[in-house]
């Protein structure tokens, strides 16, 4: 295949606007084949746009580059062929039953058994015993196995799932992952965009974009330690006025509530140290120095975004 | 090579013929979703039937039971014998009964009747004298349509009455003078002429708002952005969505027609085979207008709303209402512009005339013509994008 040098998608310099506004902005990056690539970034930020663009259905502003090889430009009814698009809002028909639904993109892409082919696909994804029923009736979880399994029928080469897993319940959300890993150990490639940090840490690589701009990428452990966050997790008791009191000292970039304690981060760890020194001694708070979390990360790159772009 | 290769395939993809699977696809598609749809599916036999009842028995151009007034200046054997003729009609309700010229002038401006016949002073006497006076008749003329068919039969009528009920000297000549005559259409049965027109009209609406609904109604409930990450194209999406109602399309045509012939009694003179042909060509012509209107609409709503402005000209401009040659001449040009012109004209003719392809050849290709047309406009405005 040509451009097989392993890489699934590369694309440099993506721009896209809508009446005036720029959703994204000279967007650069690269999948490896084979691998799970996890999309993150807050509502609004072009995720959406992006993948769109990356499958054919929206052309960037400028900008270029190939995915599976073909130009994104160019060969858009190549890549159709060999790509699945799972929507973030569910896209099939609510008024085929299961069966038809799957029949119906089986035939669309041509395979010679569309029967054949959807009824291995629905014992696949585990919806034997609801054939007949109506797309539009399902759960959402339903919904969204059917969903994943109408874009992998036609055997695809790269994977786009946008939000896949919004609405849905965490047993559901972990056996979608379960798929996702097999199906990526099998040599397919997946770009997947999620809202959620555990699903994030399941992907080999990330990257975060906000308001168009892509802020960090690479491994999950790549991401945290390119963020030179320095993170102190505080106990004890009244964090709340103690997060009133922290918040917009120098150097302290974020103080977050995690359950019963309190996340204080920023980049600059002596000005966040001499920060946070006259409540270090206090006895009714326990201060730890620990590494950050990815969400410390995120809530961060999000909060420093906004500076920048807003 | 790539990092790692993908297994083979459990399913095999066809290369070939990819064009006609996809639209194939599609059309089985169309129709699960059309038989899902009961009310639209329920619409399909009801709206012809329902249309075709009301226009061919409600929507009676032939009067019937007119309120009538009439005027009476002379009581004599000779005016009661017209009075009864023209009530044996049962086209006339005499309903008043007046002496006075006011009166009678008041229950024609206050609508109360449609209909006035006068009967002058010192007419039976004219008659007999052969003097040929005039019976002085009055109509309502805000209906044009029932006013001049009622005024178009009162003629012969009353000739019929005379010669049977009257004892002058020689009946073959009109004793009187009334000018109307309906001399073409001497029953004035007007389902013989509406029911070939309402196939064409019920086809139009029908067709038009089916396939005007369908992309918008995909853009609106979000499958869309599926579809168009498949690798189908436009023109299969368009002949997945226009195959289904054709048929549709035909059933309606063919339950209209049954329901003349078989209801109303309108003959088909001409060969039903080329009927079904042509039929089928304004049927997908229809289709393809419908359908571009929906590619060039946002939502269900606008698509309604072009559909209606592309039905009434239809309706108004066609000669399904109005004589064609009656109409000024851009209006004619504009009727030209429209399917349900032609095929008006093709379905009368072979209906009513009995006419062959050869009679009809300028409009059969009028009909391809604006069918093309609009399939290629429809298919170039195709948005393959969510651009």
């Amino acid at each position: 295949m040509s451009g097989g040098n392993g890489i699934a998608i590369d694309v440099k310099g993506l721009s896209k606007s809508f009446g005036g506004r720029e959703v994204v902005h000279d967007l650069s990056m690269q999948v490896k084949r084979g691998s799970i690539y996890g999309f993150l970034g807050p509502n609004g930020s072009g995720k959406t746009t992006t993948i769109r663009i990356l499958c054919g259905l929206l052309t960037p502003d400028s900008g270029e580059g190939t995915c599976l090889g073909y130009d994104i430009l160019r060969d858009a009814e190549k890549i159709k062929r060999q790509v699945g698009y799972m929507t973030q809002r569910f896209s099939l028909y609510q008024d085929l039953s299961v069966r038809e639904n799957l029949e119906f993109v089986a035939r669309l892409y041509g395979l010679r058994d569309a029967r054949g082919a959807a009824r291995d696909m629905i014992k696949r994804i585990g919806l034997s015993g609801r054939e007949e029923q109506l797309a539009g009736e399902l759960s959402g979880g339903w919904k969204q196995r059917l969903a994943l399994g109408a874009c992998t029928l036609p055997n695809p080469q790269l994977l786009l799932l946008d939000e896949p897993t919004a609405g849905v319940d965490p047993k559901a959300r972990r056996d979608f992952w379960n798929e996702i890993h097999a199906l990526a150990a099998d040599g397919l490639t997946v770009l997947v965009s999620t809202h959620y940090m555990d699903e994030a840490e399941r992907c080999h690589e990330i990257a975060y974009i906000a308001y168009g701009h892509l802020l960090a990428h690479g491994t999950v452990d790549e991401v945290i330690a390119k963020s030179a966050l320095t993170t102190y997790t505080v106990t004890g008791e009244d964090l709340n006025s103690l997060t009133a009191q922290l918040t917009g000292k120098p150097g302290i970039d974020m103080v977050a509530p995690f359950g019963t304690s309190l996340h204080v981060s920023g980049r600059d760890v002596a000005a966040l140290e001499s920060s946070i020194a006259p409540w270090r001694e206090k006895a009714s708070l326990h201060w730890q120095k620990s590494a950050p979390s990815l969400e410390d990360v995120f809530i961060e790159l999000m909060g420093r975004s906004k500076d920048n772009f807003q | 090579m790539s990092a790692v290769d993908r297994p083979a395939p459990a399913h095999e993809i066809r290369e070939r013929f990819g064009f006609w699977w996809r639209s194939y696809a599609m059309l089985i598609k169309e129709f699960i979703q059309l038989k899902r749809d009961r009310v639209s599916f329920a619409m399909i036999v009801m709206l012809p039937v329902m249309q075709l009842l009301l226009f061919g028995y409600a929507i009676n151009t032939t009067p019937h039971n007119l309120p009538s007034a009439v005027l009476l200046q002379e009581d004599s054997d000779l005016a009661r014998s017209i009075l009864k003729a023209l009530e044996n009609t049962a086209y006339f309700r005499f309903i008043y009964e007046v002496h006075d010229v006011d009166d009678f002038d008041n229950l024609l401006k206050s609508g109360k009747v449609l209909f006035g016949v006068e009967i002058p002073r010192g007419f039976e006497r004219a008659v007999r004298r052969g003097d040929k006076p005039a019976l002085l008749v009055a109509a309502d003329a805000t209906d044009p349509v029932a006013a001049s068919a009622a005024l178009g039969s009162l003629g012969m009528v009353v000739q019929t009455a005379l010669q049977h009920d009257l004892y002058i000297g020689d009946p073959p000549a009109m004793p009187f003078e009334i000018r109307a005559h309906a001399r073409y259409n001497p029953a004035a049965v007007s389902s013989l002429n509406i029911v070939p027109g309402l196939v064409g009209t019920i086809l139009t609406m029908t067709m038009l708002i089916f396939t005007a609904l369908s992309v918008t109604r995909e853009v609106e409930r979000g499958t869309m952005e599926s579809l168009l990450s498949m690798p189908i194209k436009p023109v299969e999406v368009m002949f997945g969505k226009i195959i289904p109602y054709v048929l549709v399309g035909f059933v309606q045509a063919f339950l209209i027609i049954s329901i003349g012939v078989f209801l109303f009694g309108v003959p088909v003179l001409g060969n039903l085979f080329l009927l079904a042909l042509l039929s089928t060509l304004f049927i997908t012509a229809n289709l393809a207008i419908g359908y571009t209107i929906s590619t060039v609409v946002q939502n269900q709503l606008q698509a309604m709303q072009m559909s209606m402005m592309f039905f009434l000209p239809s309706i108004l401009l066609s000669g399904f209402m109005f004589p064609f040659a009656g109409m000024p001449a851009w209006a004619q040009y504009v009727g030209e512009g429209l399917p349900l012109t032609h095929y008006i004209r093709i379905v009368r003719a072979i209906m009513l005339k009995g006419a062959t392809m050869q009679n009809l050849r300028f409009d059969t290709l009028a009909l391809a013509a604006l069918m093309l047309i609009a399939m290629t406009i429809a298919v170039t405005r195709f948005r393959r994008t969510l651009d």
